[in-house]
């Protein structure tokens, strides 16, 4: 009895040392971020817009691509940024590439950004664009978006959509007045006349994706 | 043998829990709020520096022997408030061994005075705080480190030439890991 109460007690040393060392190496781990790379083919989605439909890449027949923006109701920088984020709708809509803005938060995490937030915001910033719930928060991830807000320009290849742009919008996400480069619109503006994106990837500072 | 188990798995999981970055810390988020809401005078001669990248990059690359845990973070970053405290403590606790903490603001510039400066003196930061004021952020966050997406919170630490960079929030164990890490000879 006293042979078997030992063995005992040793497994349940060796346990919580498999344990200890496995808790341990997660604390270390800093969160790598999968998702798309350039040159990736994309998954459509499947998201609710504010206005309360569902909206998917496919539905867009003429477009030639896409500006997937992930924002959100609350981040300052995303709300520093809206203001350019309609004006990059505006000016390349019309051309074929329609800016579909998704925001990932979990508004549990984040209580400002719910869906009726979502709305409002909309309405009070006139979004021109579908502005979508990721409600189950698997489309950010699919993305590998880390923050907002954190653009994907697509294009239409064949049958596919293909990243051609991971990155910022420019180069000064806290002021407009401060942009001197506008890396989202110089990699449409490529796409559109058959040239390479000058810069397919580039960073800056976000709000971390809340979910 | 059930009872062992049963206890065994009752204490896996509560040092899981124990170990997840979930610790709350109301108080500072209220106090982020508040900062947020109200208006504060505050007078010109402001201890917290404004920095362009060019002007704040030697502060990621001396060569003192101390070891620096420079934390990038925002008044309105959640996360990153939530975590503040645990740098403080460990300012505190490893002030003996040349540990020191430099929270890098990515405020808005134009709110140091409004809520920078009034949230540092209510939860009385005692680490030293600069603000980061720099566009091209796509040149200065990759000299930063090459693999940061720019997201915060972010903490880098490093001692003379040995460095590691953390993307996500800490707690305090997971920070004290880190910063043992780096100390070590």
């Amino acid at each position: 009895m006293k042979t078997f109460k030992n063995i005992l007690i040793l497994g349940i040393y060796v346990l919580a040392l498999v344990f200890g060392t496995m808790s341990f190496t997660e604390k270390n781990t800093t969160d790598i971020v999968g998702g798309y790379d350039i040159g990736d083919k994309v998954k459509d989605v499947n998201l609710k817009d504010v206005t309360g439909e569902m909206v998917s890449f496919a539905d867009y027949d003429s477009a030639k691509g896409f500006i997937v923006i992930f924002t959100c109701n609350t981040c300052p920088y995303a709300v520093a940024s809206e203001d350019r984020i309609n004006a990059l709708d505006a000016e390349f809509k019309e051309k074929g590439y329609p800016v579909i803005a998704i925001n990932p938060n979990n508004p549990d995490v984040q209580p400002d950004d719910t869906f009726e937030l979502m709305q409002t915001k909309a309405s009070d910033k006139n979004f021109s664009f579908p502005y979508l719930y990721d409600a189950s928060s698997t489309v950010y991830a699919q993305f590998g978006a880390a923050k907002t807000p954190h653009v994907y320009i697509l294009q239409k290849e064949d049958d596919s959509l293909v990243v051609k742009y991971i990155g910022a919008i420019d180069d000064s996400v806290r002021s407009a007045a401060g942009v001197s480069k506008r890396y989202a619109a110089d990699a449409v503006n490529a796409l559109l006349n058959g040239q390479k994106v000058p810069l397919t990837k580039t960073k800056a500072i976000g709000c971390s994706v809340k979910v | 043998m059930k009872q062992f188990i049963g206890m065994f798995v009752f204490l896996a999981l509560f040092s899981c829990k124990d170990s997840s970055t979930k610790t709350t810390s109301e108080n500072l988020s209220e106090a982020a709020t508040k900062a947020e809401e109200r208006e504060v005078e505050v007078a010109n001669d402001s201890e917290i520096p404004i920095y362009s990248f060019a002007e704040f990059e030697p502060l990621l690359h001396k060569k003192d022997g101390t070891t620096y845990v420079v934390n990038f973070w925002a008044t309105w970053c959640k996360p990153c408030i939530k975590e503040m405290p645990y740098f403080e403590e460990l300012a505190a606790k490893y002030k003996d061994d040349n540990v020191e903490v430099i929270f890098v603001s990515l405020d808005f510039p134009r709110l140091l005075e409004k809520q920078v400066i009034p949230f540092i003196k209510e939860n009385n930061i005692k680490s030293k705080v600069v603000l980061l004021d720099d566009t091209g952020a796509n040149e200065w966050i990759p000299k930063v480190d090459e693999f940061w997406s720019g997201a915060i919170p972010a903490t880098l630490i490093y001692r003379n030439d040995y460095r590691k960079f953390y993307e996500g929030p800490f707690d305090f164990e997971k920070l004290e890991s880190a910063v043992k890490e780096v100390l070590k000879p």
